[in-house]
C-alpha cells in the first residue's frame, strides 16, 4: 500500500511552520550545512586524504540521485563532468524556471520552505568549490523571488551564506535572477544565455557543455530546485541511507504534481517507484479517483511534453523474478510504478513528475490543440524544424478544432511531427513539441479522423466547393 | 563588441596532427584542429570541414567558414558512426579485421560536431536526405515564394537546395506567417523579413566581425524577425557584407535591388582601388555598365569582406562627364597626333626641364613606364598622397591603392608628395618647362593655375574633368581600373592583378597603352605591347618584384618585400 513519504516537504505544510529563518532553524535547519562545512578529511587506505568536498560528491553519487527537472540525469555524474582544472570559477545555477505545464512542485518548496533550498544550494556549492551561485526563477513567480530574496537576506545576516560561512573559511554568494517568462529558459543552456543577458537560445553541444563551457564560458552546474534540496538530505542521512528510499536506480522521493480530472488534484511526495499510477490517481490519500460517473481516458505522466498514455494501454515490461531472471510482464498503464525507468520503458517519461489526468469528458483533439498552441508559442525559433513545425502543428490543430478539419489531417500531423524530434534540433524542445502530437494522434487516431470527416461532410452538405480542402482551395484565391 | 576580432591576414599553418576519417566510404586524412575563424586559435576540425576536404557537398545555410558556428538551420545534419569499443576500451573488429563501427542513433550537425579518429560520416543516406527535405520544407512553408521579383533569385540557396531536396508540390495548407517587408534597416540595406530564414549570419557578422552589435532577433518562434534597435539605423561601413552572406533574398542592397537579374551579370575578377588594402572583388557588369561590386575571397587580404564605401565607389565610372575625347590645345585631336606631338616635344626637351606628377591610383605597369620616361628625361617626379582614417578591419589610412607601386617604381620618394613643392618652384623659376600629370588635379596640391599657365607643355591624362584638365595642352582621356588590366601593390606589398570588366567610353584608352607608344616614339621599339610582357619586364627590372611573372600572380596575388 503506497503512501506519502515526506522528505522534502516534511515541514512545509506542517501547521504553524513559517517560511522564516527561525522556523527553519527550529526544525534543525542549517545543521547539515554546518556538518558539511566542518566535515573532516577522511583517510583513504592508500594514505591519501579525501576532502570534505570529495566526500559529499561521493555521497551524492552513492545516493543515486537523479535530476528532478525532467531528464532524470544522474546528479553525481553531472557533477563529475565539471571541469575542475580550468582555473576558471565554477558556477552553480538553481533552475527554478518551473514552466512545464502541469508542474507545480518547485513552487511549493520555494514558497513554503525557501531556506531548505538555500541550504541545499550552499552544500552543493561547497561540494563543488562554487563561490557564486544563481537562482534563476521563473518571471511569473513574483512572490517566489521576493520570498527567496528575503530568505537570502536572513541567511546572509546569520552567516549561512556570505563570507567565511560559519567560520569555515568558505565564501558563497547567491543571487536571485528573475526570468522574463519564457518556457525555454528552463533548458539549461538557454537559461545560461538568458542569465548572461541574451536571448535564451539553447547552445549547441558540443562544444558548449555547461560543465565545461557554461555561464560566462566557465564550468557550470545547473540543478533543479528539488534536486538541490535532496542534496541536503543526502548529506544529512548519508548516500546509502538515501538510496534505500525509493527503488533501485530510482532512489529518493519525488514530489508529484497531480492535476486534471481527479477529485484531489495537488502535490504528493512519494518514494520513487513505490506508488503506481493507479494509486496516484485513484487512492484516496492521493488523487482520490475520478469524478462520479466518469471513466479514465488518458494520462500524461510527466508534464505536457511527455507522451500520453491511453487508458487500458498495456506494455511489456522487463521484470526480474525471484531467481533474478528477466521476464517480460504485461503491465497495464495504470500499474506502472511511478519512477524514471518504468515510464521510459513504456515509451513515455516521468519528466517533471507532473501527472495530467483526462477523463472521458475530454475532447482529445482540443486537448492536443491546447498543448500544441503552448509549444508553438514557446518555441524559441532558433532551429528550423521546431520553429516552423511547432506552429504548423498548432495551426493545423486550430483548424481541426474550428470546423475546418480534413480526414487526412491525422496523417498530415504525424508527418509534420516526425520531422522535428530525434536530434534534429539543438535542444529537447523539438521532442517536447512533437511527442504530444505523435502520441495523441497515434493513440487516438480515430477521434482525429472522425473530427476531420465530420467537418468535410458538413462542408459538403453546405454545397461548399471547398469541401475537400478548405485552406488549400483558399490559398488559390 | 569588445570580442570582435580583426581579420586574420595570414592563415596559421602549424604542424597539426592528422587523423583519418571516412566520408561516404572514402578514407581521408584531416588535421585534428583547424584555426577558429574569429580567434585563429586551433579548434577541433568539424565534420563539415572534413566533408569539404573530402569534396562531399553538405548543404547548409547558417554555417559560414568565417563566422562563429551556431548550428541553427539544421540543413547540415548528417549521420555518423564511431569505432565501437569493447569493455577493455579496445576497438572491436569485424570478421575481416576492419574496425567495427557503432552508428550513432541520432544525427549530428556537421558544422559543429568535431571529427574523431576512425569516424565515419554519411552524407547521402536516405535518412540524411529525408532530414534535408524536412528542413527545406520547414523553411519554405512560410516563405513568400516570390522568386520572380526577388533579387536573390539565381544565387539563392533556397532555390539551389530546392532543386536537390524540394518537393514538386507543397502540402502546407495553413495560412502563412506574415512579417514586415521592405524594412528600411539602414541607409544601404533593406530587409524582407518574410524571406528571412533566420540563419543569423548577418547578426554574427555584424557583431563578431564588424564589431557593431546592431542586429538582433525580436519576437519568438516562427514570428522571429531580424531587427535593429528602435531608432538605431543599421549603419556601419560593413553593412553590405550582410547582403553577400544572406543565403536568401532577405537582405538586399538598396544600391543593387531591382537593377539587374544576377544571371545577366558578367563577373570579372578585380581589386578595389579605394584604399591601400586592395580588397579582392568581383565586378558584376552587363553591356559595359557596372552594377555591383562584391568581395572575392582572399584570406591574405580581405577574407570574404569589403567595406561599403569601397563597394559603392564605382558610380563615377559611368558618369556622363567622363573625358572621352583627345584634346590638343582645346581642340579635338587624335591619339596618333597627340602621341606624335608629345613625343616630339619631349625629344627636344632639355634634361631636367620636364616634371611628372603621377597618381598612386595608377597601376604598377603605368608607374614603371612613367619612371622609364623620368630617367630618360632626367625629370623630377612625385605622386599625391591621400591620407584618410583607418578602421580596425579593412580600411587603410592610405587612400591610394598603389602607393607602394609608386615607391617601388621610384615615381615618388618614401614620403609621397614631398617633391611637389620642388616641382612648383621649378615651374616658378622657369627651369621646368614641361609637366606631365596623370590622374591628379595638381591645382589642389600646390601647383596652381598660375604656375600651370607658365608651362610650355602641359600633358594631362585623367578620367574626369577638373581645373588641371581644363588647362591641358594635351588632354588624354584615361581609364578607370575597371576598364583595363594591370596590377597594384597594396599597403602590405601584395601585388594583385585585376582584369578588365567594362570597355572605356569614347576614345578613352588605358594609360599604359599610350605611355608605351610615347616611349616607343622617344626611344624605339620596346616590346611592352601586352600587359603580361610589360609586367614581366617591370618585375625583372625592379629588384623588389623578384622577377615575378604575371602568370604567377594568380587570382590572389603575391607578396613582395616593401
Amino acid at each position: 500500500m503506497a503512501q506519502e513519504y515526506k522528505l522534502i516537504l516534511k515541514h512545509a505544510d506542517a501547521p504553524g511552520y513559517g517560511r522564516d529563518l527561525d522556523s527553519y532553524l527550529h526544525h534543525g535547519g542549517y545543521q547539515t550545512l554546518g556538518k558539511a562545512l566542518h566535515m573532516p578529511a577522511r583517510d583513504l587506505p592508500d594514505g591519501k586524504k579525501m576532502t570534505a568536498q570529495e566526500q559529499i560528491r561521493e555521497e551524492v553519487k552513492i545516493s543515486g540521485l537523479r535530476g528532478r527537472g525532467g531528464a532524470g540525469f544522474s546528479c553525481g555524474l553531472k557533477w563529475s563532468f565539471v571541469d575542475r582544472k580550468s582555473g576558471k570559477p565554477i558556477y552553480l545555477i538553481c533552475n527554478a524556471d518551473e514552466s512545464e505545464p502541469g508542474t507545480f512542485k518547485d513552487r511549493q518548496i520555494m514558497y513554503k520552505d525557501p531556506h531548505q533550498l538555500i541550504e541545499g544550494m550552499a552544500i552543493a556549492c561547497f561540494a563543488n568549490d562554487v563561490h557564486l551561485a544563481y537562482i534563476y526563477i521563473r518571471g511569473e513567480m513574483v512572490d517566489g523571488a521576493r520570498i527567496l530574496n528575503e530568505a537570502l537576506r536572513e541567511a546572509r545576516a546569520r552567516n549561512f551564506i556570505g563570507r567565511n560561512i560559519l567560520g569555515s573559511g568558505y565564501d558563497l554568494e547567491i543571487h536571485v535572477h528573475r526570468g522574463a517568462g519564457a518556457y525555454i529558459c528552463g533548458e539549461e543552456t538557454g537559461l545560461i544565455e538568458s542569465l548572461e543577458g541574451k536571448r535564451p537560445y539553447p547552445r549547441i553541444k558540443p562544444p558548449y557543455f555547461p560543465a565545461v563551457l557554461g555561464l560566462w564560458m566557465c564550468p557550470t552546474i545547473v540543478n533543479n530546485v528539488e534536486t538541490l534540496c535532496n542534496v541536503k538530505h543526502i548529506v544529512a542521512m548519508g548516500g546509502n541511507e538515501f538510496a534505500r528510499l525509493g527503488t533501485p536506480n530510482n532512489t529518493g522521493t519525488r514530489i508529484v504534481s497531480l492535476s486534471g480530472h481527479v477529485r484531489k488534484p495537488g502535490y504528493y511526495e512519494i518514494e520513487v517507484g513505490k506508488a503506481t499510477m493507479r494509486e496516484l490517481i485513484f487512492d484516496p490519500q492521493f488523487g482520490g479517483g475520478l469524478r462520479d460517473g466518469r471513466t479514465l481516458k488518458a494520462v500524461i505522466p510527466g508534464g505536457s511534453s511527455a507522451k500520453v498514455f491511453k487508458a487500458g494501454e498495456k506494455f511489456k515490461l522487463k521484470k526480474k523474478d525471484a531467481e533474478g531472471r528477466e521476464t517480460l510482464v504485461e503491465t497495464d498503464m495504470l500499474d506502472l510504478p511511478y519512477d524514471f525507468d518504468s515510464l521510459a520503458a513504456a515509451g513515455s517519461m516521468s519528466g517533471s513528475s507532473a501527472i495530467i489526468v483526462m477523463d472521458d469528458s475530454t475532447d482529445i483533439v482540443e486537448a492536443l490543440a491546447n498543448i500544441s498552441e503552448f509549444y508553438a508559442h514557446e518555441s524559441c525559433g532558433q532551429c528550423t524544424p521546431c520553429r516552423e513545425g511547432s506552429l504548423w502543428m498548432s495551426k493545423t490543430l486550430h483548424r481541426l478544432t474550428h470546423g475546418e478539419g480534413r480526414a487526412g489531417d491525422a496523417d498530415y500531423l504525424l508527418k509534420i511531427a516526425d520531422n522535428i524530434p530525434g536530434g534534429r534540433t539543438i535542444c529537447a524542445f523539438g521532442e517536447a513539441c512533437s511527442w504530444p502530437v505523435q502520441s495523441f494522434v497515434a493513440k487516438f487516431k480515430d477521434e482525429f479522423v472522425a473530427k476531420g470527416k465530420t467537418d468535410e461532410e458538413r462542408r459538403a452538405g453546405q454545397g461548399n466547393e471547398l469541401a475537400k480542402a478548405p485552406a488549400e482551395a483558399a490559398a488559390h484565391h | 563588441m569588445s570580442n570582435a576580432a580583426t581579420i586574420a591576414t595570414s592563415p596559421e599553418k602549424p604542424a597539426v596532427e592528422s587523423i583519418k576519417v571516412k566520408v561516404d566510404g572514402h578514407e581521408i586524412a584531416v588535421p585534428r584542429t583547424m584555426p577558429d575563424p574569429i580567434t585563429g586559435k586551433p579548434v577541433p576540425t568539424t565534420m563539415i570541414q572534413a566533408c569539404e576536404i573530402a569534396r562531399r557537398d553538405v548543404p547548409h545555410y547558417c554555417y559560414h567558414p568565417k563566422l562563429p558556428v551556431v548550428g541553427n538551420c539544421r540543413m547540415c545534419l548528417v549521420e555518423f558512426g564511431t569505432p565501437a569499443m569493447g569493455p577493455d576500451r579496445k576497438p572491436l573488429l569485424n570478421a575481416d579485421g576492419s574496425p567495427k563501427i557503432s552508428k550513432s542513433p541520432r544525427p549530428a550537425i556537421a558544422c559543429a560536431t568535431p571529427v574523431s579518429p576512425g569516424m565515419e560520416i554519411y552524407t547521402s543516406t536516405p535518412g540524411v536526405k529525408q532530414m534535408r527535405e524536412g528542413v527545406l520544407e520547414s523553411l519554405l512553408i512560410n516563405h513568400p515564394l516570390d522568386c520572380p521579383i526577388c533579387d536573390q533569385a539565381g544565387e539563392c540557396k533556397l532555390q539551389e537546395y530546392s532543386v536537390d531536396y524540394g518537393q514538386s508540390a507543397g502540402r502546407f495548407v495553413e495560412a502563412k506567417v506574415h512579417k514586415p517587408k521592405a524594412v528600411d534597416l539602414g541607409p544601404r540595406i533593406m530587409l524582407d523579413a518574410e524571406r528571412c530564414i533566420l540563419c543569423t549570419r548577418c547578426i554574427r557578422f555584424t557583431r563578431d566581425i564588424a564589431g557593431d552589435d546592431a542586429l538582433g532577433i525580436v519576437n519568438r518562434g516562427s514570428f522571429n524577425t531580424i531587427a535593429t534597435f528602435p531608432g538605431m539605423p543599421f549603419d556601419n561601413n560593413y553593412t553590405l557584407n550582410t547582403v553577400d552572406i544572406c543565403p536568401v533574398g532577405a537582405l538586399t542592397s538598396k544600391d543593387f535591388r531591382f537593377q539587374m537579374r544576377v544571371w545577366f551579370l558578367k563577373e570579372t575578377k578585380s581589386v578595389c582601388s579605394s584604399c591601400a588594402t586592395g580588397c579582392n572583388v568581383v565586378v558584376g557588369s552587363r553591356e559595359e555598365k557596372i552594377y555591383r561590386l562584391e568581395p572575392r575571397q582572399n584570406d591574405a587580404v580581405n577574407a570574404t569582406w569589403m567595406c561599403d564605401s569601397g563597394r559603392l565607389n564605382y558610380k563615377w565610372v559611368g558618369r556622363q562627364d567622363r573625358l572621352k575625347q583627345v584634346q590638343i590645345r582645346n581642340r579635338p585631336g587624335t591619339w596618333t597626333a597627340a602621341v606624335h606631338e608629345i613625343a616630339a616635344s619631349l625629344k627636344k626637351a632639355a634634361q631636367g626641364s620636364v616634371a611628372i606628377v603621377a597618381s598612386a591610383r595608377q597601376t604598377n605597369e603605368e608607374l614603371w613606364l612613367l619612371s622609364k620616361l623620368k630617367s630618360r628625361l632626367g625629370a623630377l617626379s612625385d605622386s599625391v598622397p591621400r591620407q584618410g582614417e583607418a578602421d580596425r578591419l579593412l580600411v587603410s589610412a592610405d587612400g591610394n591603392p598603389n602607393s607602394n607601386g609608386a615607391r617601388l617604381t621610384r615615381i615618388c620618394y618614401t614620403e609621397m608628395g614631398s617633391h611637389i613643392g620642388q616641382i612648383a618652384q621649378g615651374i616658378q623659376s622657369g627651369r621646368i618647362k614641361a609637366l606631365l600629370v596623370f590622374g591628379e588635379d595638381v591645382t589642389l596640391h600646390g601647383i596652381g593655375p598660375d604656375l600651370l599657365a607658365k608651362l610650355d607643355l602641359l600633358v594631362v591624362s585623367d578620367i574626369l574633368p577638373n581645373a588641371t584638365t581644363a588647362l591641358a595642352h594635351f588632354l588624354l582621356p584615361g581609364c578607370a581600373h575597371f576598364e583595363k588590366r594591370g596590377s597594384f601593390t597594396n599597403g602590405k606589398g601584395r601585388v594583385q592583378k585585376f582584369m578588365k570588366a567594362v570597355e572605356p567610353p569614347g576614345e578613352a584608352r588605358a594609360e599604359w597603352e599610350f605611355l608605351h607608344e610615347i616611349i616607343e616614339q622617344l626611344g624605339g621599339s620596346n616590346g611592352f605591347s601586352s600587359i603580361e610582357g610589360l609586367f614581366n619586364q617591370m618585375a625583372a627590372d625592379i629588384e623588389a618584384f623578384h622577377g615575378l611573372k604575371w602568370a604567377d600572380l594568380g587570382d590572389s596575388g603575391k607578396t613582395v618585400p616593401i
